[in-house]
């Protein structure tokens, strides 16, 4: 028997100042859909683990500035269900409902699949083309962080001792814009991405591009944003041209490894592919005609 | 390390146990109340033998602390059957052969209950999405959905 503690404070100070206090291995806990399989298969043998679903700032959803404040452990079957957030930014909806099966998107959170930080999170990359920020909050205060500032390598982040992420904004977005999400899995259900690519994007009164992002997970050690392949986007009506020069950047940004699910030569070229289609359908979703 | 002290309802019981910090839902349900119906099968999160209802959301009972269950509402296997009368899934089950080693069964039974419950009137690409984390490796599946559709069907009609 080890002697791990479970501690389920209702306060987001109190998560804080046991997580700060900690002597040995502390852990947040979420979902639990990844540290449970960790526990069990003794990966990580933590000291302390600090339940934070009792905390209400990160179980509800709540509408900020024009956009949407998401508590970090928000399930995903809670955030589908949400009617404001999907119609807002479809992309990061359809990205996190992408992550495991019904049973896992009835634990499984945004903050959880950002801060256990592997780069094939499906809900990651459509984050980071939002422009999603997250609130962290630590011994040290609260401090606002760009989402993909939070992994920093595969498994690891940039929270300090005792900072947990309370939440996510979904910002307020111009009118005509849209995003999606697209991964590629070698089956239908079930599956990490091979590659996932997010696309967020803005048009004008004429349809051409006047904003675009663009991020892409699973081929390189963190979920990257492209500028460039973004910028292929901007100033065009996502013409062939164009989608070919998107497909080009995303491509060419890959820095992937071999592993059983792809090769980097696939990973390299599917990520063009992916790029190219989410473009469409959140230029669609934008009211492209 | 002591126990720690947890009251919850379960299968609209109220229970009170004792758990170590590193027991699961799963280890509490089998181990320490004697409901065996969830079955362990993979222990990750990946085979949805041990789907169980959380505050009515379906989740593996693998992936769930015993910890976290103060005041929460459990709903098993064992709560899906009155006495002798028997769900309608699970009279399909039955007349449609859905099951084999029936390792798999009270998982896809409990799933499939949740999703009628939300969606009386599935398709079935939507059975076939909505059960796609419970892993069964004796019938092909085909008959499950059968059965999954029967059972919608005449619960749609009484």
């Amino acid at each position: 028997m080890n002697d791990m503690r479970y501690e389920a404070p209702d306060t987001i100070d109190g998560a804080v100042a046991l997580l700060a206090g900690g002597r040995g291995e502390v852990r947040a806990l979420a979902g639990g859909t990844d540290l449970l399989v960790q526990l069990r298969a003794e990966m990580i043998a933590p000291e302390l683990v600090v339940d934070l679903k009792r905390i209400p700032e990160l179980r509800s959803i709540a509408a900020e500035d024009g956009g949407f404040r998401v508590g970090a452990a928000v399930s995903g079957a809670e955030l589908g269900e949400h009617p404001g957030v999907k119609a807002l930014w479809p992309g990061v909806v359809e990205a996190v409902e992408l992550i495991g099966s019904t049973q896992i998107q009835g634990r499984a959170s945004l903050g959880g699949n950002l801060c256990n930080a592997s780069p094939a999170a499906d809900s990651v990359p459509a984050m980071i083309a939002a422009r999603a920020v997250a609130r962290v909050a630590g011994p040290a205060g609260t401090r606002e962080v760009p989402v993909e500032e939070i992994a920093i390598g595969p498994g690891k982040t940039s929270l300090a001792k005792g900072e947990i992420v309370v939440s996510v904004l979904l910002p307020a977005r111009p009118a005509r814009s849209g995003d999606a999400y697209l991964r590629f899995i070698p089956r239908t259900e079930m599956d990490i991405a091979v590659v996932g690519a997010g696309v967020s994007l803005t048009l004008d009164e004429s349809g051409v591009c006047s904003a675009a992002r663009v991020a892409l997970g699973a081929v390189a050690a963190l979920a990257m944003l492209v500028p460039e392949a973004a910028a292929a986007l901007v100033g065009t009506t996502l013409d062939e041209a164009a989608l070919e020069r998107l497909a080009a950047a995303a491509s060419g940004a890959c820095r992937p490894i071999d592993d059983k699910r792809g090769t980097k030569e696939y990973r390299i070229k599917v990520a063009g592919v992916l790029a190219r289609r989410a473009a469409l359908i959140a230029a669609e979703r934008a009211g492209r005609s | 390390m002591a126990k720690i002290h947890v009251s919850t309802t379960i299968n609209g019981d109220a229970v009170e146990f004792l758990c170590e910090p590193e027991e699961t839902l799963l280890d509490v349900l089998r181990d320490g109340l004697g409901l065996t119906g969830s079955k362990e099968g993979c222990s990750s999160g990946d085979c949805g033998a041990c789907s169980v209802l959380l505050d009515g959301r379906l989740v593996c009972a693998c992936l769930v602390m015993g910890a976290e269950l103060g005041g929460c509402e459990v709903e098993t296997i064992e709560a899906m059957a009155h006495g002798d009368v028997l769900h309608p899934l699970q009279s399909k089950f039955i007349e449609h052969a859905a099951l084999q080693c029936g390792v798999c069964t009270p998982g896809i039974l409990v799933a499939a209950k949740a999703l009628l419950d939300k969606n009386p009137d599935p398709s079935e690409t939507e059975v076939r999405y909505w059960l796609a984390g419970n892993l069964c490796r004796c019938t092909g599946y085909d008959k499950i959905v059968r059965a999954v559709l029967d059972a919608a069907a005449d619960m749609r009609g009484s």
